[in-house]
């Protein structure tokens, strides 16, 4: 059988099972009908999906199938790639961020990014985390400034492990800490989305299952969306799991909902690991 | 001669890797899966041991048959000849037999030189015909005893590889000698100059004035040797250099690497390439011909007396020189910072433009500091430029309209023309040699240890 992505594009269906909240959440982010190229190359098809507010949505899907390019258009990280083009309309809040008066610097301030591997600047904790806050003239004064560092180490609970050494380089913190210093810089500018792209996969099972408390502590006060590949991680910090397959939304929905029962034969080939 | 004995050395060598390999080939065919080596590495270790004592001698012969056979012509020359004359008059005689030896007659020579003259030729033929059978007969005995080794269990591979490794230790070490032996004559040369004149009058001298005679009967001035005023001059053209290259070649790689579009890359680049191919010489005439002019005619409309070689101009080519050096240097400098950097920075909600300066920058200064110091040591050693359009005279100032003069043009004027290799003039030369030598040498060293460091500290 031909898959979706291969069939000509007039006769693709792209249907998403979806499955709604038992209690609604408001919907912070939405994409309708998003469409991304790589130059002639078509990564996503007709993605279709409704992110709710100041929860946690895991993206999951087999490698290559779409997650982190649609990840990356929701912070417009795709402008950066030369050749990527996004069809379609993704809002954020009820405003369509493609639109052309919209400042892209005030977007990725409002959707903050952490990245796979642990990129911190090579620079000092402080200034790691102060370097948003300056650019977008946060900070009023130098104690403000000092406010919101600490205050975003604190919710990034790596205030206690650092607080001696925030002016050593960031360089120098272990792998787990390095990417808690990368949320507590994403925190720093006060997004309302952060964006997480498989956050742990260079982390040990320790430092993962601190990301991982980290989240679950962060969802009450940010919408957070999360690729992952590890099922359990889905499981354990999510609250709706949306399934990708070959550039296709194939199932969404509550996360116990989706690795309980799924309906879709795909998402239960794949969460029960018959392929991936 | 030697052309034929190279071609017998590789025929010989090649017929050497096919017996070795079809040696092989019958190990592979008896023994089977036991031969440790493939037969092509019997070949090669064959064909190795045949050619490379050949080669060696072929080197040494070549490097002495000219002196042993020159101390035998001397020695058999006819009382006739040598009777009564001095040592440079024999000279003369010597190099008169060799050059009718080889044909080239100016006038009719003498009888006792053409009877020696004929004597040098049959000893040439001799010579070459033994390096040749000496040489074969290496080369015999080289793969008799090669072959001899061989054997199924024998590790071809492993010996080749080492003789091949060995190879290459040699060719660095040529490399390395050179090196030395430059240094060597350099410092040997400087010594015999400071021990005319004090390093301390050299160093911290206020007046350079080289020109003195070297005939009694020569008027010329009373010879001064202190080199600050052509220090400060060489400093002072570099500096112009450096203040026109590096804004513009940082800047322009900035806009290409975070700021161009592919098809303004594909075009500034190779444009660059072409800059920095540009031999030095055109860069001269174009300073001599063009930037010097404009330069005066742009100081008499303020109101200035520029000098018609100025060291503005010569530095302003210079800096034009050497953007593509730095340009390079630091575009590989910020494309070396990790994409993730930008990417975080990106993500935060910054600029471009604040991302390169907050950033990437930042990152990688320390290789943008690198590669200004290589062409910081690039300026002050060029020559070319300076010997067309800056000054002979070395004046102590640090004004860039007027003319001064650098190490490297002092080293040409001091070296050409009339010449004698025990007067301070010239051996002034190789004590500003040294001094180039140093300053440039530590500068690389600084700059690529610099650079080194910071690769480290992303791969
Ligand atoms: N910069 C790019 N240029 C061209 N094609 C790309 C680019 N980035 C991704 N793609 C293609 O788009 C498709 C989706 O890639 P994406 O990175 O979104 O997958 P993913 O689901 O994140 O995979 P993974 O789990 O391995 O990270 C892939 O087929 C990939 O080859
Ligand atoms: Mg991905």
């Amino acid at each position: 059988m031909a898959t979706v992505a291969e069939m000509p594009r007039e006769t693709q269906t792209f249907t998403t099972v979806r499955t709604p909240d038992a209690a609604p959440r408001p919907v912070k982010v939405r994409g309708e009908n998003v469409n991304v190229f790589y130059g002639a190359k078509q990564a996503l098809f007709g993605v279709t999906i409704d992110i709710p507010e100041k929860a946690v949505t895991a993206f999951i899907g087999p490698s290559g199938c779409g997650k982190s390019t649609f990840l990356r258009c929701l912070n417009r990280m795709n402008d950066t790639i030369v050749g990527a083009r996004v069809e379609g309309k993704i809002t954020l809040d009820n405003r369509d961020i493609y639109d052309t008066d919209l400042d892209v610097v005030e977007l990725r301030a409002r959707v903050g990014m952490v990245f796979q591997k642990p990129n911190p600047f090579p620079k000092s904790i402080f200034e790691n985390v102060a370097y948003g806050p300056r650019i977008h003239g946060l900070a009023r004064s130098k104690t403000d400034l000092e406010e919101i560092v600490v205050s975003s180490l604190q919710r990034a609970s790596l205030y206690n492990e650092v607080k001696d050494r925030l002016h050593e380089p960031g360089t120098g913190l272990s792998g787990g800490q390095q990417q808690r210093l990368c949320i507590a810089r994403a925190i720093a500018v006060s997004p309302d989305v952060i964006l997480m792209d498989e956050p742990c996969s260079a982390l040990d099972p320790i430092a993962t299952a601190k990301v991982e408390e980290l989240i679950d502590e962060l969802r009450t006060n940010y919408t957070i969306i999360i690729v992952t590949h590890s099922m359990q991680q889905a499981a354990r910090v999510s609250q709706r799991t949306a399934f990708f397959h070959l550039g296709v939304l194939v199932e969404e929905g509550p996360t116990d909902h989706i690795f309980t029962n799924p309906i879709e034969k795909r998402t239960q080939d794949y969460i029960t690991g018959r392929f991936g | 001669m030697i052309g034929y004995a190279f071609l017998l050395i590789l025929a010989f060598s090649a017929v050497a890797y096919f017996v070795g390999r079809s040696t092989g080939s019958r190990f592979v065919a008896t023994a089977g899966g036991k031969v440790h080596s493939l037969p092509g590495y019997h070949g090669a270790f064959v064909a190795l041991w045949v050619g490379l004592p050949a080669l060696l001698l072929l080197l040494l012969w070549v490097s002495f048959q000219g002196s042993a056979i020159d101390r035998m012509l001397l020695a058999s020359l006819p009382e006739t000849l040598t009777a009564g004359k001095s040592a440079s008059e024999i000279d003369l005689i010597v190099s008169e037999i060799k050059n009718v030896a080889a044909g080239r007659m100016f006038s009719q020579p003498s009888a006792d030189i053409v009877t020696v003259a004929e004597r040098l030729q049959g000893w040439h033929a001799i010579a070459d015909w033994a390096m040749i059978v000496v040489a074969a007969c290496l080369m015999i005995v080289g793969l008799v005893l090669s072959r001899r080794l061989l054997s199924p269990r024998f590790r071809a591979r492993n010996v080749v590889e080492r003789i091949i490794s060995g190879l290459m230790i040699g060719c660095s070490v040529i490399a390395i000698l050179t090196t030395l032996g430059i240094i060597v004559s350099l410092i040997y040369e400087a010594a015999a100059f400071f021990r005319m004149v004090p390093f301390t009058e050299f160093l911290f001298g206020l007046r350079w004035e080289p020109q003195i005679a070297l005939r009694p009967d020569q008027v010329a001035g009373q010879g001064a040797f202190g080199a600050i005023p052509v220090f400060v001059g060489t400093l002072l053209i570099s500096f112009i250099a450096l203040l026109v290259s590096v804004p513009i070649g940082l800047f322009t790689a900035i806009y290409l690497v975070e700021f161009a579009d592919e098809r303004v890359r594909a075009v500034v680049k190779p444009v660059l390439e072409i800059l920095a191919g540009i031999p030095t010489v055109v860069f001269g005439f174009f300073a001599i011909l063009v930037v010097a002019p404009a330069v005066r005619d742009f100081s008499n409309v303020l109101g200035l007396a520029a000098s018609p070689n100025s060291a503005l101009a010569a530095g302003l080519v210079m800096g034009i020189m050497i953007i593509p050096f730095v340009s390079s240097l630091s575009d590989d400098a910020m494309k070396a910072v990790p994409r993730s950097m930008r990417d975080g920075s990106l993500a935060l909600g910054a600029t471009p433009a604040e991302t390169m300066t907050k950033v990437i920058l930042p990152a990688a200064l320390p290789g943008i500091v690198g590669g200004i110091l290589l062409a910081a040591s690039r300026a002050i050693g060029e020559t070319m430029i300076v010997a067309m359009a800056a000054g002979l005279i070395a004046s102590l100032t640090i004004n860039p309209l007027d003319s001064v003069t650098t190490v490297t043009v002092q080293i040409v004027t001091l070296l050409t023309g009339d010449t004698e290799f025990d007067s301070p003039k010239t051996l002034a030369a190789f004590a500003l040699g040294l001094v180039l030598f140093l300053v440039t040498l530590t500068l690389n060293i600084i700059a690529l240890q610099i650079v080194r460091r910071y690769r480290e500290q992303y791969d």
